[in-house]
C-alpha cells in the first residue's frame, strides 16, 4: 500500500493522463468512426472508396507504428515543437484515428442490422441520405452495437499505455517512474493491473446500463 | 490459384514495408561508421588474461555462473562509447562493455561465454532481483534508493548531468537557460526530474531511449537533451557537426556495477579488481571515452557494504 500512498502525486498524474487519453481519444474515434462508417454505406462511390481505404490501411497498421508516425514523422514535417500540449494532441490523434477504424466497422455492422426496407421507406418520403442516417438508421444501429462498441473502447483504454513510450505520462509509464524512485516494479505493475481491471469493470457496468436503457424492441 | 498468388503478393508487400520500417527504426540510434574506434574486441583481450581456476567462496551469483558455464551480463545498447550495439553486425562496444568483459575474464569466463542482455534503465533492479542477469554494467548510478534492492561494486566512473544541444544553439549554456525550452530525456529518469524540480524548463519530453531524443533534437522538435555527460558525449562523437554539449556538468553521478543484494564476495572481488587494475581501466578509458572528449580518472571504490 505504501507504494500508492508514498507516491500519490505520481499515481494521480498518471491516472489523469490515462483518462484524458481515453476520453479525448474516444470522443475523436466515435465522431470520426461514425462519419467513416456512414461513408462506407453511402451512395457516393468516392466516399465509399475513401472510407474503405482509410479503414484498411490504418486498421492494418500496428498502433505503435501509428504513434511513431505521429511522434517522429509529423513534427519535422510540420515544423512542430514538442511542447506538452502538442505531444498530447499528437497522442490523442494517433489513438483516435486508430480506434476510429474499429468504431467505423462496428457501426457499419450495426447499420447492416437495420432492415433495408426502413432506409427505402425513409428515402421514399423524401429524406436525404444524411437525414436517413441521422433520424432512421444510425439511432438503431448504435443501439444494436453497444456490446461490440464497448469492446472497442475497452481495447482503447488499454491501448492508451502505448502512449507511455511517446512522452505521455499515463499508467503505462508509472513503472519507469517508480523504479527510478526505488520502488519494487513488480508491485507497481500489480497495482496498475488492478486499476485497469477496476476501470474495465466500470466500462462493463456502463455497457449494461446502456443496453438496458436503449434496448431495441423488435 | 490466382487467389493464392494475390495473397502471396500482398504478404510480400507487407514484409517489404515492415523491413523498411524496422530498418528505419534500428538505423536511427547511430549512423554507425564512427564506432570503429571500439570494434576491435580482439584488442581488449591483450589487456587482461582470462583467469583460470577461480574460487569465489560464498557467492551465489558465481556459483550460478559456473553451473551454467556462462555469464549473463545486463548492458545497454544505445549509448555510443559506453554500451552500444551495432544494429547491423550485432557487435557490442564501449567502456561499459569493456568493464563487463574485464570482470567476466577475472571470473574465468572468456568472451564466448558471455551472454549480453540489453536491459533498459527502468528494468535494471528487477532484472537483478529476479536473477535474470548475473551483474549489470550500464551507466548505473549508485544511489541509496537502489541500494535498498541491490548492491553495487565500484564506482568505476564518475560523471555528471549535462545538456546536449544542437551545434548551432547559442542560447543554452547551462541548466539556468532552459526557461521556455523543451528538454528531452528517458521516461521517468532522475536527470529530467531534477531539471523539473530545480530549474524551470518550458516543457519536458520523455521517450524510451536517448536515441529517440537525439532524433527529435536533430529534427528541431526539442531544444535540449539532458542526462549524464558521458552518455551525451557519445552522441556528440557520432555526429559532431550537428550536436554539442552545453555548459558544465551540474550533478555527480557515480557509476557502479549492479549486483544481487547480499553477494558480498562478488562485490569484494570486483572492487579488488578495480583497485588493482588502474592500467586496464586507463586503457579502456583511452580507447572508448577519450575520443569523445571526456576527461576523467578512475575513482576509488566505495568501502564494501
Amino acid at each position: 500500500m505504501g507504494i500508492i500512498t508514498d507516491n500519490l502525486d505520481l499515481w494521480g498524474e498518471m491516472i489523469v493522463g490515462t483518462l484524458l487519453l481515453f476520453f479525448a481519444g474516444g470522443t475523436l474515434a466515435l465522431i470520426l468512426g461514425t462519419i467513416v462508417g456512414a461513408m462506407r454505406v453511402s451512395p457516393i462511390p468516392i466516399a465509399r472508396g475513401v472510407g474503405a481505404f482509410y479503414v484498411n490501411t490504418v486498421r492494418n497498421t500496428p498502433l505503435t507504428l501509428v504513434f511513431f508516425a505521429f511522434a517522429f514523422a509529423l513534427p519535422p514535417l510540420l515544423g512542430l515543437r514538442l511542447t506538452g500540449a502538442v505531444s498530447i494532441t499528437l497522442a490523442i490523434c494517433a489513438l483516435g484515428i486508430y480506434t476510429a477504424t474499429y468504431v467505423a466497422e462496428t457501426i457499419r455492422s450495426g447499420i447492416n442490422t437495420v432492415p433495408v426496407g426502413q432506409a427505402e421507406a425513409a428515402r421514399a418520403i423524401g429524406l436525404t441520405f444524411g437525414q436517413v442516417m441521422r433520424f432512421v438508421v444510425l439511432p438503431q444501429a448504435f443501439r444494436s452495437v453497444i456490446p461490440p462498441m464497448m469492446s472497442v473502447f475497452i481495447a482503447l483504454l488499454k491501448n492508451t499505455t502505448v502512449a507511455a513510450g511517446f512522452s505521455i505520462a499515463n499508467l503505462g509509464s508509472v513503472r519507469a517512474y517508480l523504479s527510478e524512485r526505488g520502488e519494487n516494479q513488480f508491485v507497481a505493475i500489480l497495482w496498475v493491473m488492478a486499476i485497469f481491471v477496476a476501470l474495465v469493470l466500470l466500462l462493463s457496468w456502463a455497457q449494461q446500463t446502456f443496453e438496458r436503457r436503449w434496448k431495441v424492441a423488435r | 490459384m490466382r487467389r493464392t498468388t494475390r495473397i502471396a503478393g500482398a504478404l510480400a508487400g507487407i514484409a517489404v514495408a515492415a523491413l523498411a520500417l524496422s530498418a528505419c527504426n534500428s538505423g536511427s540510434p547511430g549512423d554507425s561508421g564512427t564506432d570503429g574506434a571500439t570494434d576491435d574486441a580482439g584488442g581488449d583481450t591483450a589487456l587482461w588474461e582470462v583467469a583460470t581456476d577461480v574460487q569465489l567462496e560464498g557467492s551465489p551469483t558465481f556459483d550460478a555462473m559456473t553451473e551454467r558455464g556462462k555469464v549473463v551480463i545486463g548492458v545497454k545498447n544505445d549509448q555510443p562509447g559506453l554500451g552500444y550495439e551495432d544494429a547491423a553486425s550485432g557487435e557490442r562496444s564501449g567502456f561499459d562493455i569493456g568493464i563487463a568483459q574485464w570482470i567476466a575474464a577475472s571470473l574465468g569466463f572468456d568472451e564466448d561465454q558471455i551472454e549480453y542482455q540489453t536491459i533498459p534503465s527502468a528494468n535494471r533492479e528487477q532484472a537483478l532481483v529476479n536473477g535474470d542477469i548475473d551483474y549489470y554494467v550500464g551507466t548505473y548510478s549508485i544511489t541509496d534508493k537502489r541500494k535498498e534492492q541491490i548492491d553495487f561494486a565500484g564506482p568505476y566512473f564518475i560523471t555528471g548531468q549535462g545538456l546536449l544541444v544542437a551545434a548551432d544553439n547559442e542560447d543554452i549554456n547551462g541548466p539556468d537557460d532552459l526557461e521556455g525550452k523543451i528538454v528531452c530525456s528517458v521516461t521517468g529518469s532522475t536527470p529530467l526530474q531534477r531539471i523539473r524540480d530545480e530549474y524551470n524548463p518550458g516543457d519536458t519530453v520523455e521517450y524510451d531511449t536517448y536515441s529517440q531524443c537525439v532524433e527529435q533534437l536533430k529534427a528541431g522538435a526539442v531544444d535540449a537533451i539532458t542526462t549524464d555527460e558521458a552518455i551525451l558525449a557519445g552522441y556528440v562523437a557520432q555526429d559532431p557537426d550537428a550536436l554539442k554539449i552545453a555548459g558544465e556538468p551540474f550533478s555527480e553521478e557515480r557509476y557502479g556495477v549492479g549486483l544481487q543484494k547480499g553477494d558480498a564476495a562478488l562485490q569484494e572481488h570486483i572492487n579488488a579488481l578495480f583497485t588493482d587494475g588502474n592500467d586496464v581501466w586507463q586503457a579502456l578509458f583511452d580507447e572508448n571515452l577519450a575520443p569523445a572528449g571526456i576527461s576523467g580518472e578512475q575513482p576509488e571504490v566505495d568501502p564494501t557494504s
